[in-house]
């Protein structure tokens, strides 16, 4: 359609300025999203310094929850878990799209198709996903317990040491097909012309893939892990649904504890202090990716391919 | 050799559209990958297809049966359990929720996008930087203050409780999308319009939609995925069961049918129906818009 008109790169003249839209054109945008995105992160810490019950009004009381929390060790825990689920998420999910991607971006038979089956989770509610897992993985009635390997017939949810590889699992089940679109995407704007010189100079397959695939893919790579770290940091209603709404401490990531601390202890004081570190270590992790990735470059990110 | 005459009749200087553009020249085939690929194929399929066949079992008998057949006589009586309970209503909720804050998302980030890209102001600079900050504000973060603002201004347990924060948080993402499509948009085009005396009310109607068709299919389908399976306002900021969207009447079905899988599972599949009509209508255009609004 129109799309070969608009890539047309190369110089673009900047508009001058005369008669372009006022700022105006933009205050609703902002006004909303200041009112309900960053507002809330201000209401947040006032509250952190008051006790809240959700029933009375707030009663200011100093730092004292943040001594609390800070000096609670079941922070720590929710931090440090936070933290694993994060790390290995991105250790699963990286290699998993990156590979994927290279692959759909090929010429494979059913390639569409293909692309069209990966990217089904990700239509399904985080509900949806984590209803079917509970059923699917329940060591009575679940998948396991009737397909009668023995293996498989583990309580998954409920041991300490299981839940947190299997919360993982299913953040992959759900994510890698984001990823693996990011990278399809990545991999077709490399110029050909560099696999045809590899090509010719007698390159291998896997040198191609680690001199050419994967340094043009740079960028690509910045995104998928900024989204992918800023988005398992927060993870929250796959484990809440999962769990039935009572996660175990060997689950007990900081949304999720931030959650019962607040709607489930009525702790809105002490929760706040949860939401303020959650607050801060994502923008503080997304801000230093988004150093390195394209999203702050104000040209268009076709120049360079 | 076949391989490389095949290469060399590849155009390489000038990219085509990005649908057909592939890479040539490679004499192996790509087993290891294609092998990886079916592997994770299966990793994809397998608990859809658990659902979908499950969902359609007898409640009696399910537990003894070899969950990987498919039932020996398939019954939609769990679909009708679900349907009799309120389903429509969750239904029509979610409609209401997805298609309000979509409109305002997007109407409200196209304005914001064309002054972004078309005037180079502070005001507008900062903003842009304002947006792109907020992409990284974790929804969760700002659950308990939107509880307690909701509350304060006599919102909570209605569904403005829950369009107006999913407008909030829809809009950094459109409006980098957004810009992002509409920074490539020719000079001319707009030049041409402000000499015909267009204001810029004109053009943003009459230039930049149109135009921007494909970006915005992009964002409103993107924008109602989310909105629409969204769990934790619904969960927070509701209470009565006549305000339940469908994630949350999951959650809630959980509860009362916990002993009832299949009915369960079938609530999961017709949960997912309305959206998965609208991937199949639009899933080109969202595959490839979230390949282009990421960028490279």
């Amino acid at each position: 359609m129109s799309s070969s008109t608009i890539k047309s790169g190369g110089v673009r003249k900047r508009p001058t300025g005369v008669g372009a839209p006022s700022g105006w054109y933009m205050a609703p945008a902002l006004g909303i999203f200041a009112l309900f995105a960053l507002v809330p992160l201000v209401v947040a810490l006032w509250l952190s310094f008051t006790t809240w019950d959700a029933i009375s009004s707030p009663v200011f009381v100093g730092g004292a929850n943040w001594a609390t929390v800070l000096a609670d060790r079941g922070t720590w825990h929710a931090l440090g878990l936070t933290l694993e689920v994060v790390a290995l998420s991105w250790l699963v999910q990286t290699p998993i799209s990156l590979l994927l991607g290279v692959f759909v971006a090929g010429t494979q038979k059913y390639r569409a198709l293909l692309a069209a089956i990966y990217f089904l989770p990700l239509i399904l509610s985080s509900a949806a996903i984590g209803l079917a897992f509970k059923a699917i993985l329940d060591p009575n009635f679940g998948l396991g317990a009737s397909v009668g390997v023995s293996w498989l017939k583990q309580n998954w949810l409920g041991s300490p040491s299981l839940i947190l590889p299997v919360v993982v699992f299913i953040i992959a089940w759900q994510f890698v097909p984001l990823h693996t679109l990011l990278y399809q995407g990545g991999v077709r704007q490399i110029p050909a012309s560099l696999y045809e010189a590899a090509q010719i100079d007698g390159a291998s397959r896997v040198q191609q893939f680690f001199s050419i695939t994967l340094p043009q893919l740079r960028y690509t790579l910045i995104t998928s892990s900024t989204l992918m770290i800023t988005g398992s940091l927060t993870y929250f209603d796959v484990v809440f649904v999962l769990t039935g709404g009572v996660p175990s401490s060997a689950i007990n990531i900081l949304p999720i504890d931030m959650y019962v601390t607040g709607f489930s202890a009525a702790q809105f004081g002490t929760a706040s202090v949860l939401a303020i570190i959650l607050a801060v270590i994502g923008l503080a992790i997304s801000l230093v990716l988004t150093k390195f990735s394209g999203f702050n470059r104000m040209s268009s990110q076709q120049e360079g391919a | 050799m076949s391989t490389l005459s095949d290469a060399r009749t590849t155009p390489a200087t000038r990219p085509e559209p990005a649908k057909s553009r592939r890479i040539k020249g490679h004499k192996t085939r790509n087993f290891i990958g294609a092998f990886g690929g079916y592997v994770w194929l299966a990793v994809i399929i397998l608990p859809i297809y658990y659902i979908v066949i499950t969902s359609l079992r007898p409640q009696d008998g399910f537990y003894s049966s070899n969950q990987l057949v498919p039932p020996s006589a398939p019954t939609l009586s769990q679909y009708a359990l679900v349907l009799q309970s309120d389903f429509f209503l969750y239904l029509a909720n979610s409609a209401i929720v997805t298609v309000v804050s979509v409109a305002v998302t997007v109407a409200v980030s196209l304005g914001a996008a064309y002054a972004v890209v078309r005037s180079q102001t502070r005001f507008t600079k900062l903003g842009f930087s304002i947006f792109l900050v907020g992409l990284a504000v974790p929804l969760q973060a700002t659950i308990i203050p939107l509880f307690y603002m909701m509350s304060k201004v006599g919102l909570y347990d209605s569904l403005m409780a829950l369009i107006l924060p999913s407008i909030g948080f829809a809009i950094p993402l459109t409006v980098l999308v957004l810009s992002n499509f509409l920074r490539d948009l020719p000079n001319e085009l707009f030049e041409s319009m402000r000499v015909d005396g267009a204001s810029n009310w004109r053009i943003l109607i009459s230039l930049v939609t149109p135009l921007s068709r494909p970006a915005l299919i992009t964002v409103i389908i993107y924008d109602a995925l989310t909105v629409w399976n969204g769990f934790l306002f619904p969960l927070v900021l509701t209470q009565s069961p006549d305000k339940r969207t469908l994630p949350l009447s999951l959650w809630t079905f959980q509860g009362q049918f916990s002993v009832n899988v299949p009915a369960t599972l079938a609530a999961v599949v017709l949960s997912t129906l309305p959206i998965f009509a609208l991937y199949l209508v639009g899933r080109r255009q969202l595959v490839a818009g979230i390949t282009a609004g990421f960028g490279k």
